[in-house]
């Protein structure tokens, strides 16, 4: 129960840094820490006490093992929050061509 | 975890922000491993190095402009409460979820019970991605895909830099 | 900064030129064994993608471009997903969406065993793998052509 809180507070530490700070790769920075408070949550529900990883040897019988499936929900999800850093990466790039500064209270023009 | 987390929010240089959070994606994988998740910490690793790599990229030929602050208080006190209204609800939520390290495994027991002679494989995570959800994965490849696309759309310079390069 | 243009000191150089190769391998068996130990399909891409990467960081884009152009890069990364597509489709003539129509023909624990799976972490590791070095060159090539102006 307390693994789950703690799991949550980083989640929360990824929160503030969304919502309050001013410049856009401290704002990546922030969704990237989000990103992996969830990917732990996940996994930490499908842990078993005392038992094995899900992957079987050539002469052992199937004893207790941990739950498979949110580890292959995870797999996929690992790799797409990569590509989706890497997106807003190249549209934080081209921001800083036009403006010329990464501060987001100085990027109004929405409608140029 | 969490002090690497917080230290990567809470310092003015760009560069250590960034080695910070790579600290939280290492400590990350070794959650990984500890929670006997091998497949996990293999990709975990690596696409943390790549990620690293990218944002480095991105911001270490730039100058840094350090940010000042301003609205103090209004801010703050909205953050604050939204965070422990947050933290309050998931309490609640978190009474309803199954104890810690017995998972109510309905469907997995399933997979891991047939696993090897319904797909003839010994990994039964490649089995359950590839085999039984493999549905899932063609969205992914999909997902993976269309970020590329974009990327290279977004990067584009009125088709100067392509013609050139041709 | 016109070091940066050619790639980076002779230490960096020479050890890139002895262990590039030992991480694309590493990479490919990590692909090719995907169902008997972990890894698959996604993290021995991403492993393959890492090298080709080192081999732009540590020698300058024009020479990392020479041993894999844009075109190419482009073309293995559209054949890595359709040739999933087609295998996720070819599962219509057995009845299901996937089905997995090369059972019963091996052995298990052996590397020619698991049906359809060896074949879609191929075509997974090629998309992977090409989709992320082509977003690492056009964020590099993006950079080097503003830096001149």
């Amino acid at each position: 129960m307390s693994v789950y809180i703690l799991c949550l507070v980083l989640f929360c530490v990824g929160l503030h840094c969304v919502l309050r700070k001013r410049n856009i790769i401290k704002i990546i920075i922030g969704l990237g820490i989000i990103e992996y408070a969830v990917n732990l949550f996940f996994v930490l529900t499908g842990y078993r006490a005392q038992g094995r990883a899900p992957i079987l040897a050539r002469d052992q019988e199937i004893l207790n093992m941990v739950d498979p499936l949110p580890q292959a929900l995870v797999l996929t999800s690992i790799v797409i929050g990569l590509a989706v850093t890497a997106l807003i990466v190249a549209i934080a790039i081209r921001i800083y061509e036009k403006y010329g500064t990464f501060d987001i209270t100085q990027i109004r023009r929405l409608r140029g | 975890m969490i002090l690497a987390a917080i230290a990567a929010v809470e310092i003015e240089d760009l560069l250590s922000s960034i080695i910070a959070v790579g600290a939280v994606g290492l400590g990350l994988s070794l959650a990984f491993l500890i929670l006997k998740a091998p497949d996990l910490a293999i990709t975990q690793l690596v696409v943390e190095i790549l990620c690293l790599i990218i944002l480095i990229r991105a911001t270490v030929k730039k100058d840094l402009p350090f940010s000042t602050t301003g609205r103090w208080l209004f801010n703050t006190f909205s953050t604050s409460a939204f965070i422990i209204v947050f933290l309050v609800f998931a309490y609640f939520a978190l009474r309803e979820l199954p104890s810690f390290g017995e998972p109510i495994m309905r469907v997995a027991a399933e997979y891991i019970k047939n696993g090897l002679q319904k797909t003839g494989a010994a990994n039964i995570v490649a089995a359950i991605i590839l085999d039984f959800r493999g549905y899932d994965t063609l969205g992914e490849a999909t997902i993976l895909f269309t970020a590329v696309i974009s990327v290279l759309a977004v990067m584009r310079k009125a088709g100067r830099i392509k013609n050139e390069k041709r | 900064m016109r070091s940066d243009e050619k790639g980076m000191t002779l230490i960096v150089k020479t050890i890139t030129r002895l262990t590039v190769g030992l991480i694309l391998l590493y990479g490919i068996y990590i692909v090719l064994h995907g169902h008997l130990s972990p890894g698959g399909g996604f993290a021995g891409g991403v492993i393959i993608a890492l090298s080709f990467i080192n081999l732009m960081l540590a020698f300058g884009k024009e020479t990392a471009l020479k041993k894999l152009s844009e075109a190419w890069v482009s073309t293995i990364e559209s054949f890595g997903a359709l040739m999933f597509l087609t295998i996720a489709l070819l599962g219509f003539t057995g009845g299901y969406f996937f089905f997995n129509f090369f059972l019963n023909k091996g052995k298990p624990f052996t590397l020619f065993s698991a049906g359809i799976i060896p074949l879609c972490n191929i075509a997974i590791s090629l998309e992977v793998g090409a989709g992320l070095f082509a977003i690492f060159a056009v964020l590099a090539l993006y950079n080097g052509s503003r830096k001149k102006e």
